[in-house]
């Protein structure tokens, strides 16, 4: 069963990066994921600030603005997405994860199983 | 002859459904299977033990016609039996260990439902759904009585069940007792659902939800003897002991001062007090301490006679660990006793401020009672108003409307201090 972990940083520094986030703690759990044979894929944002955002309307007319965190209290940092057995191994996965400290979360969704 | 079947069905299924279906659920890790095939051998039941006796072990007889229903289905659906063996094979990677099989339990019903507690509130499920899931698939409740101990149209009812089961199968919550390292912060979820369940029947007087929940923390204790369990059922029948005598003759709600001592349900006192110093051994929890004030009340030959001093100290050991407005109330409460009502106000005072006990009923009635029992009678006037405008029911404001009434008569003759 995949689940998608979805890693939001709590505060995000004038560098655009996550407050409170050392690197080796991100390296050693990679690692992990990756040892545990559980990891499936994952991606990391170049930085929490930069983003653009799509809407069309019914018209077919195209907006584009930037990046919505003005109001966002919690900002997308980036995913994993894990193969585990059930949802209480994936929660345990994402309370490992060093996004979940430090004021940051970590939402876990099931994927859909389309083939099954 | 076939009512008296009826009936042993009836008190048979009540009695087995959560072992039942737990067992089920256990076997084929599939909540709706597992319902399905437990409501076919209940009719199979309902249908032979008239005609041919109800079998030496219920319980098991169920069981193995349930088994053979679940394996029949998945013979004929085999879409879902390749789901349930990924499933299957998947669980037993996560557990270290395959599921029992039920062959090996010697006849008996093995009993795989504190697995089923602490799957149905599980923390990623709506809180509403663990009440409805905990006592549809654990108390054996149908949808109808679920309905109805929740105060929810049925349709609506049955509508959260199927969602709520859904839930469970997408997001894939497992059927498994939390590790040594997890339970702790497991069990207070499951707990709070059994405590949510006694509060709903018992503050909307019905002593069948409260029965359920009572039931129910007795199974959870038998299952698993941890301490804040057993003051949980401690509490829980400690306060139902009380249920005859909190209702007077006209509906309207009793306070523990005014309530008549003679109508409390001994045999149920004894039976709680006797599991507080369990509750007691060790560090304490919430449940635990509130179990310990309930028996002080429990023992107590009248109000005014309570064990203030003590209630006071355990307040103070729940404000400690579980501080809220609502035990900083009830401390106030307990001071105002131990050391008169000029003292409890003193505390009163102090949370006036405080956001969340804002048209709070209790806070509102007890203090207008303090201002009262000093002679302070356009206040107590006053706050006997907004306690009237705060009150959530109709007794609760007849209740109030009668202590103004007093408290009318008592400032026309002038004479402050009867009321303590």
């Amino acid at each position: 069963m995949k689940y998608m972990l979805l890693i939001n940083a709590g505060a995000v520094d004038v560098e655009g990066g996550a407050v409170g986030c050392a690197p080796e703690d991100w390296m050693a759990y990679d690692k992990q994921v990756h040892d545990a044979g559980v990891f499936v894929s994952g991606e990391s944002m170049a930085d929490l600030v930069t983003a653009a955002v799509v809407r069309v309307a019914d018209d077919g007319r195209r907006t584009v603005t930037d990046g919505p965190f003005a109001e966002a209290r919690e900002v997308l940092g980036g995913f994993y997405v894990i193969d585990v057995p059930d949802l209480d191994v994936a929660l345990e996965w994402a309370a490992r994860c060093p996004g979940a400290r430090g004021g940051g979360s970590v939402v876990v969704r099931p994927i859909a199983d389309f083939g099954a | 002859m076939v009512d008296v079947a009826r009936d042993a069905v009836a008190a048979v299924f009540r009695e087995e459904h959560g072992r039942l279906l737990a067992a089920l659920v256990r076997r084929f890790g599939d909540l709706d299977l597992a319902e399905e095939a437990a409501a076919e051998a209940v009719a199979a039941a309902v249908a032979h033990w008239p005609v041919r006796g109800v079998p030496p072990n219920p319980g098991a007889w169920l069981m193995t016609t349930a088994r053979r229903r679940a394996v029949d289905r998945l013979r004929r659906d085999q879409a879902l039996a390749t789901r349930l063996a990924v499933l299957r094979v998947e669980a037993e990677r996560a557990e270290h260990a395959p599921p029992a099989d039920l062959a090996d339990a010697g006849g008996g019903v093995p009993d795989e439902r504190l697995r089923l507690f602490f799957t149905c509130a599980h923390p990623a499920l709506p809180a509403e759904d663990r009440l409805v899931l905990t006592l549809r698939c654990l108390a054996g409740l149908t949808t109808a009585e679920v309905a109805r101990a929740l105060l929810v149209p049925e349709a609506t009812m049955a509508k959260r069940i199927t969602r709520a089961k859904a839930r469970i199968r997408t997001a894939r919550i497992p059927f498994r007792v939390p590790g040594a390292d997890e339970l702790p912060q497991r069990l207070p979820g499951v707990l709070l659902v059994l405590y949510s369940i006694f509060t709903e029947g018992y503050g909307a007087r019905r002593d069948d939800v409260a029965d359920e929940a009572v039931r129910l923390a007795g199974i959870l204790r038998r299952l698993l003897p941890e301490r804040e369990v057993t003051g949980l059922l401690a509490l829980m029948l400690l306060t139902h002991a009380r249920r005859a005598a909190r209702t007077g003759a006209d509906g309207a709600p009793v306070l523990l001062d005014a309530q008549d001592r003679s109508r409390w349900d001994r045999a149920m006192i004894a039976e709680g007090a006797a599991l507080v110093p369990e509750a007691l051994a060790g560090p304490v929890g919430p449940y635990g301490v509130q179990a310990a004030i309930a028996a002080l009340h429990a023992e107590a030959p009248t109000f005014a006679d309570t064990d203030w001093t003590q209630i006071v100290a355990l307040y103070d050991v729940l404000a400690a660990i579980d501080p809220s407005p609502v035990v900083a109330v009830n401390r106030a409460v307990a001071v105002a006793m131990r050391d008169g009502p000029t003292a409890g106000l003193v505390l009163f005072d102090r949370l006036s401020k405080e956001p969340r006990l804002r048209g709070y009923h209790p806070y509102l009635a007890a203090r207008a009672d303090l201002l009262a029992r000093v002679g302070r009678f356009p206040e107590a006037a006053v706050a006997y108003r907004a306690a009237l405008a705060a009150a959530g029911s109709e007794p609760e404001r007849a209740l109030v409307r009668g202590r103004l009434a007093e408290l009318e008569l008592e400032s026309e003759s002038g004479e402050a201090g009867t009321w303590t």
